[in-house]
């Protein structure tokens, strides 16, 4: 192929500005799709930082280590090559992104400093004041913006992704995607795409992601054959402030400085974390203090003002010791809350805040089971097995991006016949349907409210697929998507216009929506085990037999179809997963 | 939870270039609302106080922790963030328009895209000479990665923009926000190298010359980010660059 590979990306975040930056270094032509700017996505939210084992601070820290946290805090599901590439790039990444222009906290020897965080006995964290994430993002999108002033990069910010173009063998050739204001679909050709579309967060309602944060690209391509691995591990936080609006992190490092966990009981405060966890007390690992929190509540019935919250407390701290310490956390219960936490208790909940699980991508190129359609970032299910360690994501979504950016190029460059060769009627009829989606949709009529819908979803996944998980209860939650399903088309959308109906392209993005949520259920109802953020009471143990095993859902119009593909740990050998 | 309720007068649009009208609200007052809550409460309804069934309001939001600027607009005559602004500690009907200095899609809704253009005309980014694994960055002690970090948190909101009196239908100025990325990337020991260049874009037309010095900006910024500092720095660093080129002749 003579002329420049033609990569379309679909997503702004970390992982598809890094894959931008990749493919265009490696002379293809890329087109950049955001449904917000590139600036302003999800990943913006990180607050704590990057991991990469440097071994700044004489601790004899190494990327095996960093490797081997990785994969036990994982709880031995995550497939084993990509996170040790990654462990191993770690380094490298974060001295990129210095020379890139991220301002870093700095030792007085004027290197990288790095903090400790959970799931490592290492300082390994980079961090970038109080807004990592927005550090990152913002050097990342710079770069982009030079290559995109160079030629190389066309932005289509404001532009939502529909489908995958698919040719007549099964390989992904382009993309339908619609501006946000006129909402008329378009196709696009490319020899290969990149999905970087992050996590599902909002099918879960509430969390602590972005409202983007959607997760109806993946859906839509596992709709059209991609195979969505993992579902049903999603890691919820302990401790975020419920809000009506979205609920929003409280960072561990309160914990760290002294902040304590109680509930009003006979009159009394009752530190039950300390109680019941003498050594380690408020600061038990994340999983197990979301189970506690949700047990004291949701069984005892215990929950501050009789609702879904518990205090998480530093009023009895100095105050400006405290406010030194933790000024950008405490400000935003400040700003959000209109209350002092340094002189009254914070009401904290656990939140959904990561999905483990995503688009099933191979262990070499982060390409999907569609020749010539690649995932990346929180959108696939790679790196991080049961659960995910703090400061882990934001290095696997720029390590990813690095990996599957150049080896979309080369797929591209090796292709017989580019997207471009192609006769248009592929092209015209992908977009004909989407537009025929469009009209139907705005043709709905019927007594249901979309965003009601939304909000019964949510209270379901919420109710019976978060921390503690029933077979019973996750039997009435499939049920219930079922149920959503066969109510959506009878939602009338709302808005009637033809600019910026945001009500249309939810209802677009609800159905694929759905399509995830009943495979996090399915995935949930068949793990009939304990592992990582995957907790069933009645299956307490780890079971390595039957399920070290990566859950495989593909689509289909009656509910997800689930089968196994076993894990191979070649490098790290399973042991029990401890904390005492 | 009470029967309080919030009145939100919102002033639509429903195209580029309409006639813009206003519209009111009524939704439950839930405790610690945010006028993203209340918008979407609204958006629920799709009714209006007077029970008229009307196409929901059209609003951008995305972080909702008031870092990544999506939901600025004006809030009781106050250009913010409505993401952190609460409805409690409103006086209410509460009111929101869209910002005036960027073209309006829908409703509350505008383009921004300028503010990117900007960036791209005075190239603020590093320019380094490739993605590949060549070692660490330039050394530099925390107090100058500080003042960095404190520049580097514009999240090209438009809040400065919205406030200055220099951009406006007259003029072509390109705002203080994109001034003070300036300093920030010549202030980079590799971002220093290519300074002339950034410094030639902001000498030309929509340049740092236009700006009066009223200094709105630097009081409308949700992030303190110390721009009036930032216009006297580019101000002084431009006249010495010019006075280089004066001589060079
Ligand atoms: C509050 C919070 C704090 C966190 N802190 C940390 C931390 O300290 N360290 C760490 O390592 N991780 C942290 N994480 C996790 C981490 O931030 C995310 O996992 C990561 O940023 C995801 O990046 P991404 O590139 O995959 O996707 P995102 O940043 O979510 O970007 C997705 C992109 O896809 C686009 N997109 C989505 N859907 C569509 C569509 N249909 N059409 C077009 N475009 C679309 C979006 O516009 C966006 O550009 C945190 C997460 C949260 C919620
Ligand atoms: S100081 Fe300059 S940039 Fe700031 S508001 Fe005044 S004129 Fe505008
Ligand atoms: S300088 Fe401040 S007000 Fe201006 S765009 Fe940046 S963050 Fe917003």
């Amino acid at each position: 192929m003579a002329s420049a590979p033609q990569i379309v990306i679909v997503g702004g975040g970390l992982a598809g500005l890094m894959a931008a930056i990749k493919a265009s270094e490696a002379g293809a032509e890329v087109k950049l799709f955001s449904s917000v700017p590139c600036k302003r996505s999800h990943s913006v939210c990180a607050q704590g930082g990057i991991n990469a084992a440097v071994n700044t601070k004489g601790e004899g820290d190494s990327p095996e280590i960093h490797f081997d946290d990785t994969i036990y805090g994982g709880d031995f599901l995550a497939r084993q090559e990509l996170p040790r590439r990654m462990a191993h790039a770690g380094p490298g990444i974060v001295y990129l992104l210095d020379r890139m222009g991220v301002r870093f906290s700095r030792t007085p020897e004027g290197l990288l400093d790095f903090r400790r965080f959970g799931g490592t006995k290492h300082h390994r964290t980079a961090f970038a004041g109080a807004t990592t994430g927005q550090q990152l993002i913002y050097a990342l999108d710079e770069q982009v913006r030079r290559w995109e002033a160079g030629g190389h990069v066309v932005r289509y910010e404001n532009w939502e992704f529909l489908s995958a173009v698919l040719d007549g063998s099964g390989a992904c050739r382009g993309i339908v995607a619609m501006p946000l204001s006129t909402l008329r679909p378009e196709a696009f050709r490319a020899d290969a795409v990149i999905l970087a579309t992050g996590g599902p967060g909002l099918i879960f309602g509430r969390s602590t992601n972005s409202m983007n944060c959607t997760g109806s690209a993946a859906g839509s391509v596992h709709r059209q054959g991609a195979i969505y691995a993992n579902p049903e591990f999603i890691q919820v936080h302990p401790t975020a402030v419920p809000g009506e609006d979205k609920d929003r992190l409280i960072s561990e490092s309160v914990r760290g400085e002294g902040g304590r966990v109680w509930v009003p009981k006979d009159g009394k405060p009752w530190y039950f974390l300390e109680e019941k966890f003498p050594k380690y007390g408020n600061l038990v690992p994340r999983d197990i203090a979301t189970r506690e929190i949700f047990r004291v509540v949701h069984e005892l019935g215990l929950g501050v003002d009789g609702k879904a919250q518990v205090y998480l407390d530093v009023s009895h701290l100095d105050a400006s010791t405290t406010r030194r310490k933790l000024g950008g956390v405490l400000e935003i219960y400040e700003k959000f809350m209109g209350a002092d936490p340094t002189k009254v208790p914070m009401k904290v909940f656990p939140s959904v805040h990561y999905s483990m699980g995503g688009l099933w991508v191979d262990d070499a190129d982060e390409a999907t089971n569609i020749p010539g359609l690649y995932a990346s970032g929180e959108a696939n299910f790679q790196y991080h097995g049961a659960n995910r360690l703090g400061a882990n994501s934001l290095l696997s979504c720029i390590f990813g991006g690095m990996v599957c950016g150049p080896a979309a190029v080369k797929y591209a460059r090796g292709l017989a016949k580019g997207a471009a060769a192609l006769d248009s009627s592929v092209f015209d009829a992908a977009r004909a349907r989407e537009e025929e989606e469009n009209r139907k949709v705005l043709a709905r009529d019927g007594p249901e409210n979309l965003y009601g819908l939304h909000e019964e979803l949510g209270e379901s996944m919420r109710k019976h697929c978060t921390v503690v998980r029933y077979n019973r209860g996750l039997e009435e939650a499939e049920a219930k998507v079922a149920d959503l399903q066969a109510r959506l088309p009878r939602a009338r959308v709302p808005d009637r216009s033809d600019v910026g109906n945001q009500s249309l392209v939810f209802a677009r993005q609800m159905e694929n929506m759905l399509v995830i949520a009943r495979a996090i259920c399915r995935g949930a109802r068949l793990r009939d085990e304990s592992r990582g953020a995957h907790y069933k009471p009645d299956f307490p143990e780890r079971d390595d037999v039957n399920f070290l095993k990566t859950t495989m859902a593909r689509h289909s119009p009656d509910g997800p179809r689930i089968d196994y593909d076993p894990v191979e740990c070649t490098w790290v050998k399973p042991r029990p997963r401890k904390y005492d | 939870m009470s029967d309080r309720t919030v009145v939100l007068r919102i002033k639509r649009q429903e195209r580029p270039g309409s006639a813009p009208y206003w519209q009111e609200f009524e939704v439950p007052l839930q405790p610690a609302m945010n006028v993203i809550a209340a918008l979407q409460a609204a958006r629920k309804l799709a009714r209006t106080r007077d029970g008229k069934t009307v196409d929901p309001v059209t609003w951008e939001s995305n972080c909702l922790e008031e870092v990544c600027g999506a939901c600025t607009m004006i809030v009781n005559g106050k250009v913010r963030q409505a993401c952190s602004a609460l409805v409690e500690h409103l006086p209410q009907p509460v009111t929101l328009e869209p910002m005036t200095k960027f073209p309006v899609v829908r409703d509350l809704c505008v383009d921004r895209s300028s503010m990117f253009e900007n960036l791209k005309k005075v190239k603020a980014w590093i320019p380094i000479d490739g993605t590949y694994d060549i070692g660490p960055g330039p050394r530099m002690g925390d107090d100058e990665a500080q003042e960095g970090y404190i520049l580097s948190r514009c999240m090209s909101c438009g809040c400065c923009v919205e406030v200055c009196p220099q951009v406006n239908d007259r003029s072509d100025f390109m705002g203080p926000a994109v001034m003070s990325q300036v300093v920030l990337f010549n202030s980079h020991p590799t971002g220093r190298l290519n300074r002339h260049e950034r410094l030639d874009a902001v000498m030309g037309p929509g340049g740092i010359q236009d700006c009066g010095k009223a200094q709105n900006c630097v009081r409308a910024c949700p992030k303190e980010i110390p721009l009036t500092e930032s216009l006297v720095r580019l101000a002084r660093e431009s006249t010495l660059h010019a006075l280089r080129d004066l001589l060079r002749k």
